[in-house]
């Protein structure tokens, strides 16, 4: 995590504070005003806002126009950027279009396989893969180079972030797989949507074992269950997810209208049990097509107000 | 080897409609053994030709053959005194023999009986499964032989990635995790420490992605 830059969400982490992000997915059509509605709810609240690139293959509003949007409203973008869509060309080329715009922070994923989006008859592109993408952000802003070796003498300045599923198999290469991730770069990590607390910090306890929560910080992913319909669905359906069956059982156990407000009590319970686990530096709450309910639920984790860095 | 898998017969009797002498051609090479296309396949689709003109009333005369391979210029010779007789060939050759046909016998409509799919091996009698994407640059010495770009979906150089579950990939269960099977095999034979580095972006441009690919041996043109 050495290069600093002026990323708000770095400087918050650094000094010892817990960072918090969210996410907005941009909307399937054009409607420019309805990123701004999505961050403006949410924007007070957190430190950076995730734009999502195409998530799950389906087509909508590029992250990158979303967060120069978001950029302008004043609040701190995270540009997300797939390697399924792309060529190297293409993303350096909208790695520096970020850059002229001060953008600071992003996310390099491989993403979703296009067959489970809107549009699996696409060709996919994949000429990098996540680890690379961080070595590629990573040496534009370090050594203002091009994967070409064309020097730049303006770079980008960014916080480079990862994704990781502590969750997927096998489990026993995921902390070896994260050492991989932050020798290519990253400084931080956003995990996948944690249920399996244990299983969390089994893993995390690699992480602190083979000193990695040192040279990055750790933002643990949460996602509110709307209801017990969400959580079975979470759990069989979407790939990486590892939903425990008490966690079935308890939103089962409440009445159907009061299962929101119990999948909001969890998610806060969660994040107090997760301070207590050494090496997480932040919390990326993922509220999908939920955000009205960020503000909420960082205000019961004791997570606001949000520190101010100069 | 190369599998490919027989088009439909609507699809054929489309493509030749109007031909009224059309030769059924097999390859003794890879689709006589992928069960495609070569002579056995090449007398099936025939019948069948024969059958559907002979109901529609339509005077179309079909015959088979099949050379050594379609993708070496003198077993196409053999066709010489012989292609004169039909107005149109279906090969059941790969894509490659379809075209070197068409190359071969340039005034004459060469359409193809297969669809060309990978290169890949008989996992069991009636199933084929792909190894191998000629991307030109081989990388199974680093991956315990299990090639990433074939058998990883994303054909990730650093996997797996975070959809693998029990072995399977996001795409479906019924595929194997590429990744997931590389780690089982440098586990097995005690290189797990080629997991500890991050491998850098490689090049493509031995692959599709550098157009269409030549390979010259020198002594061999002597």
């Amino acid at each position: 995590m050495s290069t600093m830059t002026p990323s708000k969400l770095q400087k918050i982490m650094t000094s010892g504070q817990y960072g918090v992000t969210s996410e907005c997915g941009p909307p399937r059509d054009c409607n420019g005003a309805a990123i701004e509605e999505k961050a403006r709810l949410i924007g007070k609240h957190v430190d950076a806002i995730n734009v999502t690139d195409n998530q799950t293959a389906v087509v909508r509003v590029s992250s990158l126009a979303s967060c120069i949007r978001i950029k302008q409203l004043g609040y701190e973008p995270i540009l997300q950027m797939v390697t399924r869509d792309r060529n190297r060309i293409a993303m350096q080329a909208d790695i520096m279009g970020a850059a002229t715009f001060g953008i600071h922070n992003m996310l390099c994923l491989t993403g979703d396989h296009q067959s489970f989006g809107d549009h699996p008859t696409a060709a996919n592109v994949f000429d990098l893969d996540s680890t690379q993408l961080l070595q590629t952000v990573t040496m534009m802003r370090d050594e203002k180079k091009l994967m070409s070796g064309h020097e730049m003498k303006v770079g980008p300045e960014m916080f480079v972030g990862a994704a990781e599923n502590p969750f997927a198999d096998p489990f026993e290469i995921r902390v070896a797989r994260l050492a991989k991730k932050v020798a290519a770069g990253a400084q931080f990590i956003q995990t996948q949507c944690i249920y399996n607390i244990p299983k969390f910090k089994q893993w995390m306890q690699g992480v602190v074992d083979q000193g990695l929560h040192e040279k990055v910080f750790i933002m643990a992913g949460l996602t509110p269950m709307k209801s017990l319909g969400m959580a079975k669905y979470m759990k069989a359906r979407v790939p990486g997810m590892d939903v425990p069956d008490e966690l079935i059982k308890r939103m089962g156990g409440v009445h159907k209208e009061k299962q929101a407000e119990e999948g909001i009590n969890v998610l806060i319970e969660m994040v107090e049990e997760l301070k207590q686990v050494k090496g997480v530096s932040g919390f990326h709450i993922m509220a999908i097509e939920w955000e009205e309910k960020v503000p909420e639920i960082v205000e019961r984790a004791g997570l606001y107000p949000r520190p101010e860095v100069s | 080897m190369i599998i490919a898998k027989g088009k439909p017969v609507e699809e054929i009797i489309n493509d030749i409609r109007g031909y009224k002498k059309v030769l059924v051609l097999g390859c003794d090479g890879c689709v006589t053994v992928c069960e495609a296309g070569g002579m056995k396949e090449a007398q099936i689709l025939g019948s069948a030709l024969r059958m559907h003109f002979r109901l529609q009333g339509e005077d179309v005369s079909v015959e088979e053959a099949s050379l050594t391979r379609q993708c070496d210029r003198p077993y196409l010779a053999q066709l010489n005194d012989k292609i004169g007789n039909y107005d149109a060939v279906v090969s059941l050759a790969c894509g490659a023999g379809v075209q070197f046909m068409a190359e071969t016998f340039d005034n004459k409509p060469i359409f193809p009986g297969v669809n060309t799919c990978f290169i890949g091996v008989t996992e069991e009698k009636g199933v084929w499964t792909e190894r191998c994407q000629a991307c030109g640059d081989c990388v199974l010495a680093s991956t315990g032989g299990i090639c990433p770009v074939a058998r990883c979906s994303k054909r990730m150089s650093n996997g797996p990635c975070g959809g693998s579950a029990n072995g399977k990939c996001e795409v479906s269960k019924e595929t194997d995790c590429g990744w997931h099977l590389i780690y089982e095999r440098l586990k097995q034979l005690g290189q797990l420490d080629r997991f500890s580095k991050p491998t850098s972006a490689r090049s493509w441009s031995t692959s599709r992605d550098g157009g269409p690919r030549k390979v010259i041996k020198e002594v061999a043109r002597i």
